[in-house]
């Protein structure tokens, strides 16, 4: 049998899950023996392979940007986790809910800025009317809250999935961790 | 008029002898029984509001609040049915997704109530869409803030100034998903001809709703273990009614 495969994928997060993948520090060998990182912000690889076996997704669905990809990545993913607060919840990003997107470009863009007024609208991907967690674009297999999840929780998830079995959250993690 | 008699049922097959005139709830505490809670307060009256607390009794199909609801003779109560389990992840759910509930940038976060029920009944994420609603934060007042965003409606905060304080600054105005805890007549909380500034109402509130000015980010502590004290000492100085 070959070598199982695992992605993860920043939306919007601060990456402070991603930090926190890394810090499970020496153990990442562990990680590395048992499954082969074939697509991240953390590798080179451009193009999301034809089927991944466990994808971690860190960050809430904000922008068009966002929208496509997680639904491309679903596609190819065996195994969906929403890993972290902005990813389970929206948090963070999710509290310019209440507001609408032309209010937040104009108080970003215009209002505040001191200069060279304008609002972009090349390069920077446009923002949907709402932050959304991931499971409210596209299904979701795994949940783990936590700002960020903690790096034994992550280590975790990651062995549990990685050997067939479904991690049992309960006791481990929090919305907020 | 109080009951008093003792008469005898069952929580969850165990046998129990008390006084008919305590609640199922009072009762499964004294007996190590854990019934999960959010509005009921020990000190104050009981409201009833969360649903958290219900339980199963035999003979019903409906479900009863065991912070209001007393025990019969013979009756036979379950509080941790899987439908009791299930019922109460939706209702923490719910509660989750009707206000802006942000822990992690939250004064309450480690310490909240409502954080800590969705950790014990295994509440990972939130199934329903978050209806994000734009509420005001009342920073009005000279040494504590409400953030709407965050209350959960339990009304501890309107029992406690109401029946502990003696002050009645704090009321529900509106209905279902549109009420709101107001101070007087609905006005900012800073203005409040009515309060004290005693500061029980933030002690008892279970979420980072209400807090003390000049808290940080999971620095809100909680402290209302005063309140049965107070109670107690309030009634021997009364002569020992209630
Ligand atoms: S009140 Fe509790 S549940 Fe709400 S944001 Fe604060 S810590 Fe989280
Ligand atoms: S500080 Fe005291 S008097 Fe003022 S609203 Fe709170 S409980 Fe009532
Ligand atoms: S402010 Fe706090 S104590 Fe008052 S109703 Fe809201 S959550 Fe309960
Ligand atoms: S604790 Fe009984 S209904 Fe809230």
């Amino acid at each position: 049998m070959s070598k199982a495969t695992m992605a993860t994928v920043w939306l919007d997060g601060c990456s402070g899950c991603h930090m926190s993948f890394l810090d499970i520090d020496e153990r990442l060998i562990t990680v590395a023996e048992l499954a082969e990182l074939v697509y991240s912000p953390l590798v080179d690889n451009k193009v999301f392979p034809e089927m991944v076996d466990v994808t971690l997704v860190e960050g809430a669905v904000s922008n068009e940007d966002d929208y496509e990809k997680i639904k491309k990545v679903r596609a190819h993913t065996k195994i969906l986790v929403s890993l972290g607060d902005c990813a389970v919840t929206a948090n963070v990003p999710g509290m310019r809910n209440p507001f609408k997107p032309e209010a937040l470009l104009n108080r970003a863009y215009l209002e505040n800025a001191d200069a060279n007024q304008h609002i972009p609208v090349q390069v920077i991907p446009p923002l949907r009317k709402m932050s959304v967690p991931v499971h409210q674009i596209v299904k979701v297999d795994v949940f783990v809250p936590g700002c960020p999840p903690s790096a034994d929780t992550i280590f975790y998830v990651v062995t549990e999935l990685l050997a067939g079995r479904m991690p049992d959250l309960t006791g481990k993690t929090r919305f907020g961790a | 008029m109080r009951r008093s008699r003792i008469i005898t049922f069952k929580i969850n097959g165990q046998d129990i002898a008390a006084r008919e005139d305590e609640t199922i709830l009072e009762l499964a505490r004294q007996h190590d029984i854990h019934i999960p809670t959010l509005c009921y307060l020990e000190g104050v009256s009981a409201f009833g509001g969360c649903r958290l607390c219900m339980v199963e009794i035999k003979g019903s199909n409906r479900l009863f609040p065991a912070c209001m609801t007393y025990p019969d003779e013979s009756m036979e109560i379950t509080t941790n049915s899987e439908r009791l389990k299930a019922y109460r992840k939706q209702t923490v759910e719910l509660l989750f997704s009707e206000r802006n509930h942000i822990c992690a940038v939250c004064v309450s976060n480690g310490s909240c109530e409502l954080q800590a029920q969705a950790y014990d009944l295994g509440l990972t994420h939130v199934q329903v869409p978050y209806i994000n609603p734009n509420l005001p934060v009342d920073a009005s007042h000279a040494y504590f803030g409400l953030d709407h965003n965050r209350c959960i409606l339990c009304t501890r905060c309107v029992r406690v100034c109401d029946e502990v304080e003696g002050a009645h600054t704090w009321d529900v105005m509106g209905r279902g998903a549109e009420a709101r805890i107001v101070a007087d007549l609905n006005q900012p909380w800073g203005d409040s001809l009515s309060c004290t500034s005693c500061g029980k109402c933030v002690q008892v509130c279970p979420t980072g709703a209400l807090f003390e000015k000049g808290t940080s980010v999971a620095e809100m502590r909680k402290k209302h273990e005063f309140l049965p004290y107070l109670r107690l000492m309030r009634e021997g100085r009364d002569g020992g009614e209630e």
